[in-house]
């Protein structure tokens, strides 16, 4: 950031005789218009890929009619452009709010998850230069900042008035602060063997090939804490099989039963902004993030800074696969398993990976 | 980046440590022997205590300072300590009765109890401010706990939850002194901070005074005094009667020791406007203490409030800030963890699990029925009242002849009042057991309580013992009080 | 640009705070604590200790808070808020309250107007990072870091011996 408004200023553009405070306040709306469109493209991009990827496992064709709409290529395109459709409709979709609903909570409980998971992306490591404030304690602030969203569901439960949003943000409520813990320890196996919680730092300790990437470091280990990790994000995330608070079999769509339009459309998008800054998230952590799983073969081809965006949104991609892999395969658990699976098994599985990590560290 | 920690001194934590431990023992012979007799966890919790005790005497000499000056082993710190686990013992002991308490008594209670004894042992050992609070809430957590524990009991739970709340509230008092302490003087270590008032003055910033009133405050809670009294009674009626004896001796003495360290250390409650403000509450504790105390049926009740004004004369060794009033208040207070968790015990020694012995009703005639309890509840109830030859009468003599030393005399007539209105309840207990006839349909006692007895026996030695042989005990305590100067 | 967020952030924690108080919806004050929480974290960030700014904000507004909202929920405070009625009592001690701490806050901004250092300030650099916090949480203060677990140790197993649903089967007596 700072480096960027030096620039700036050096710059013989018009721009360069503002002065750093109004350069800096620029650049900060200008980052979250950016953030928020990125997402918003991603959204419509895996959504397009949930439908299809569920079709395809559950052994059926998906959405195939809405394409260009061009006369000759009508039928060619495999339904792409029915979430662009889906988005259109949402937006002109009339805002319902009940009358018993507090309208000034039900407003804006779903601008707080989606500000919540956008500003975790101002940390996220898109390459080494492509990132917008590499600040030291960057993997706490990811933890930090989205531990907010869960706010913002239980406020939509509770703002709703209805008897499904309620339940549903309880569940969040109970499901989310259990799953800190295990997803919160975990990272700590990483930051242990780095030793800096900045993320270039964490990337940067895994350069030079698959083979250095932590998941394969201290087996088995990293590996434990990466599927610790995974399933506890994934549990964050409300994405199935721990998709309680807006089961649909039981609660209609839990807390967002009373949303429509524009403000329904938002939490669609958080969820599918979220799953994938988890993926970056888990690849900066565990898989190498913006480095090239090959190293030094083809002469370091790979490893130039115009690659890095590349690899890493692969790997996040990879990990999307996953989950929607998952939540297509899995049924959904109970309450009460959710509850045993995160304090009973993987918190304590955490701590095993801590403790072993800091041994055969200190061996 | 690499910091030495250097060589530790070990033997200040090592009470803590060892009351720690086992606190995890028992949890785990809980865990994995469920049905263990009551009786075998209450041995190995004494033993275990019997360890600490010896632990604790080896902190007896010069102070010696661990942990970067968090902790200190001096023989402050041996007097308060050997106090809490004795108390802590005999509750145990009292705890260990056959019937009353038949539904409380897993590994967790015990455990519990050894965790408060712990938070006891930081809160006299600490020399940092954090420690001190830190003790505090572990002490505190420990005790809603414990008040909370007869859960089918609907008394209990609103002594559990009133207790909780203020306690709670207390807390931040205290945080908030220490943070102010903390800002004036850019340290929360008691040393630190005594070194930048000697440099400054009390009043070089404002925010220390208020500091140290706040922490004043949050330790008052604690000791149940004027004006923050009133969670007494309701706590120490609900809660099962040997953690009433606990939370009215253990509780109380940790935190007298907290404030008489941070006080000695600091002189900070020794100014002009202080000794005024300290002197009408002492006055004030007592005398609500006594008054009310008077109209109180249920004996628990009456010994909350009598807590209270016991509170109030302790005050006055805290005024008279010479070394006998200092050595004083240590007398006072063994003497009083003994008298109190006696008369406790003689309500835990006749109660069953049908029916509390707690009202002035249901001792009415007990000479006849239970001469032994009858005479140890006389014995308690004379020195709490402060009759000789009892521990109660010697120790309100070196208070009250301290107070004269350092010339508060109305202070003196007016604890002597205090005392004298004190005789009506403690000496109408004592009528209605020996004086009134055994009423009809009076409920049955418990029988066979041989931990019990043995809790009220050795209370009795140590009652009459003090009163009668008090010297030794006070060279203790005045080496005690010279070692601070 | 560091004294204009100071006071923003300043003026919006103590404008929260004060929501807090007057509102009469237990949620909206809840939300307005985060707030203030948030903009503290904010002043954490500007004394450079974003360490601490980010525990704080985890600890707070991510799990304490959201219990609050859950227990206020689950009790369904809604329904009483129209008979919440201060005493006289409790308005006048409030009043008292407001015009110590104000007091205080002009005694504190005047000392330090007149050249008194009314409050220590923290060390240069970077005080409150993960190095420093670590060192120090292992050197100086090691013994109360570990009181501290044991504290915590205390009150999870005095949550569960309260909250356990069914008392053990009664121990033999002997």
């Amino acid at each position: 950031m700072q480096e960027l408004i030096q620039a700036v200023q050096n710059s013989q553009t018009f721009l360069s005789g503002l002065s750093e405070a109004a350069l800096a306040i620029i650049f900060f709306v200008l980052f979250g218009l950016v953030f928020a469109t990125v997402a918003a493209v991603c959204a419509l991009v895996f959504v397009y890929l949930e439908r299809k990827i569920s079709a395809h496992m559950q052994d059926r064709l998906g959405p195939m009619e809405v394409n260009t709409g061009i006369p000759l290529l009508k039928n060619i395109g495999h339904g792409w452009a029915q979430t662009l459709a889906d988005a259109f409709k949402l937006l002109l979709k009339e805002d319902i709010v009940p009358n018993a609903a507090d309208r000034r909570l039900h407003l804006i409980a779903p601008f707080i998850l989606f500000c919540a998971v956008i500003a975790a992306f101002s940390v996220m490591p898109f390459g080494e230069k492509l990132v917008v404030s590499d600040m030291n304690i960057g993997v706490f602030f990811v933890l930090a900042i989205t531990s907010f969203s869960v706010i913002g569901v239980i406020l939509a439960g509770w703002a709703s008035n209805n008897k499904w949003s309620l339940l549903g943000g309880m569940r969040s409520a109970a499901q989310i602060v259990s799953y800190e813990i295990p997803s919160g320890l975990v990272v700590l196996v990483i930051v242990m063997q780095v030793g800096s919680l900045r993320f270039n730092d964490i990337v940067m300790a895994q350069a030079g090939g698959i083979l250095h990437w932590h998941i394969f470091q201290f087996f088995p280990l990293n590996l434990i804490a990466f599927i610790i990790s995974f399933l506890a994000t994934l549990a964050e995330a409300n994405r199935a099989p721990f998709d309680l608070p807006e089961a649909e079999s039981e609660l209609t769509a839990g807390f967002a039963t009373e949303y429509s339009g524009f403000k329904w459309a938002i939490f669609y998008l958080s969820e599918y902004a979220n799953m994938f800054l988890i993926g970056i998230f888990l690849s900066a952590l565990f898989l190498g993030g913006w480095t090239s799983p090959f190293g030094s073969l083809f002469g370091g081809f790979f490893d130039k800074p115009g690659w890095q965006p590349v690899w890493i949104i692969l790997k996040a991609v990879a990990i999307i696969f996953l989950q929607m892999w998952l939540r297509w395969t899995l049924p959904r658990l109970r309450v009460d398993q959710l509850m045993y699976t995160s304090w009973k098994v993987l918190t304590p599985f955490a701590f095993v990976t801590i403790f072993g990590v800091g041994l055969w560290m200190l061996f | 980046m690499n910091t030495a920690i250097g060589t530790i001194d070990w033997i200040p934590v090592a009470p803590f440590i060892a009351l720690s431990v086992l606190g995890f023992l028992i949890m785990i012979i809980g865990l994995f022997f469920p049905r263990i007799y009551r009786e075998t966890l209450g041995t190995i919790t004494l033993v275990g205590l019997a360890v600490t005790f010896f632990l604790i005497l080896q902190n007896w000499g010069e102070p010696r300072y661990a942990f970067a000056n968090t902790i200190v082993g001096d023989k402050f710190s041996t007097v308060f300590n050997g106090l809490f686990v004795v108390g802590a013992a005999l509750t145990i002991l009292l705890s260990l009765n056959s019937q009353e308490n038949r539904y409380l008594l897993y590994a967790d209670y015990f455990t519990v109890i050894v965790f408060a004894t712990a938070g006891m042992v930081l809160m006299s050992a600490g020399t940092h401010l954090l420690t001190i609070f830190l003790g505090l809430e572990t002490l505190s957590i420990a005790l809603y706990v414990l008040a909370g524990f007869r859960r089918e009991n609907a008394f209990s739970l609103e002594s559990a939850f009133k207790y909780f709340l203020l306690g709670a509230f207390a807390s931040g008092f205290l945080l908030y002194g220490i943070a102010l302490i903390y800002g004036a003087t850019g340290s929360a270590d008691i040393q630190e901070v005594t070194r930048w008032i000697q440099q400054n003055s009390l009043t070089g910033s404002l925010m220390l005074p208020i500091g140290f009133l706040l922490l004043f405050v949050g330790l008052g809670f604690k000791l149940a005094i004027f004006p923050f009294h009133m969670w007494a009674p309701d706590v120490y009626q609900g809660a099962p009667t040997p953690i009433s004896a606990f939370m009215a001796t253990g509780s109380k003495a940790a935190a007298f020791a907290a404030l008489l360290r941070v006080a000695l250390s600091t002189q900070s409650y020794t100014a002009i406007a202080w000794e005024q403000v300290l002197w009408v509450i002492a006055v004030a504790t007592m005398t609500i203490g006594n008054i009310i105390a008077l109209r109180q049926d249920n004996i628990k009740r009456m010994l909350a409030y009598s807590s209270i004004a016991h509170a109030g004369y302790i005050l006055i060794g805290f005024i008279a800030n010479n070394e006998l009033g200092h050595s004083g208040m240590l007398f006072y207070l063994l003497s009083y963890t003994f008298m109190n968790i006696g008369a406790f015990g003689v309500i835990s020694y006749l109660s069953t699990a049908e029916h509390e012995f707690v009202t002035l009703g249901d001792v009415r005639g007990l000479a006849y029925r239970r001469p032994f309890a009858a005479i140890a509840m006389a014995v308690f109830m004379f020195s709490l009242a402060g009759i000789p030859p009892t521990a109660g009468f010697i120790s309100k003599f070196y208070i009250f002849s301290a107070a004269v030393k350092a010339g508060y005399v109305w202070l003196v007539i007016l604890g002597v009042i205090n005392s004298m209105i004190s005789l009506y309840y403690y000496l109408g207990v004592v009528v209605q057991m020996f004086m009134s006839a055994v009423e009809e349909k009076a409920p049955a006692t418990a029988t066979q309580q041989p931990a019990v007895a043995l809790a009220l026996v050795v209370s009795m030695f140590a009652v009459l013992g003090l009163g009668i042989f008090p010297s030794r005990w006070l060279a203790v305590f005045m080496e005690m009080a010279r070692s601070f100067i | 640009m560091q004294e204009i967020l100071f006071f923003v952030l300043a003026a919006v924690a103590v404008l929260s705070a004060l929501g807090m108080l007057l509102n009469k919806n237990p949620v909206y004050s809840v939300l307005l604590l985060i707030v203030t929480l948030f903009s503290i974290a904010g002043l954490y960030v500007l004394l450079n200790a974003s360490f601490i700014a980010a525990v704080h904000l985890i600890v707070y507004a991510g799990a304490i808070m959201v219990l609050f909202l859950f227990v206020i929920m689950l009790l369904d405070i809604r329904a009483d808020v129209e008979h919440i009625n201060l005493k006289r009592l409790s308005r006048i001690l409030a009043l008292l309250a407001t015009f110590i701490f104000l007091g205080e806050t002009f005694l504190i901004i005047w000392m330090s107007l007149k050249g008194k250092a009314a409050f220590v300030g923290l060390g240069e650099g970077i005080l409150g990072d993960v190095p420093s916090v670590g060192e120090l949480l292992f050197t100086k203060y090691l013994l109360p870091f570990e009181i501290a677990s044991v504290l915590l140790l205390v009150a999870i197993v005095g949550a569960i011996i309260l909250a356990k649903r069914k008392l053990r089967p009664e121990p033999p007596a002997a």
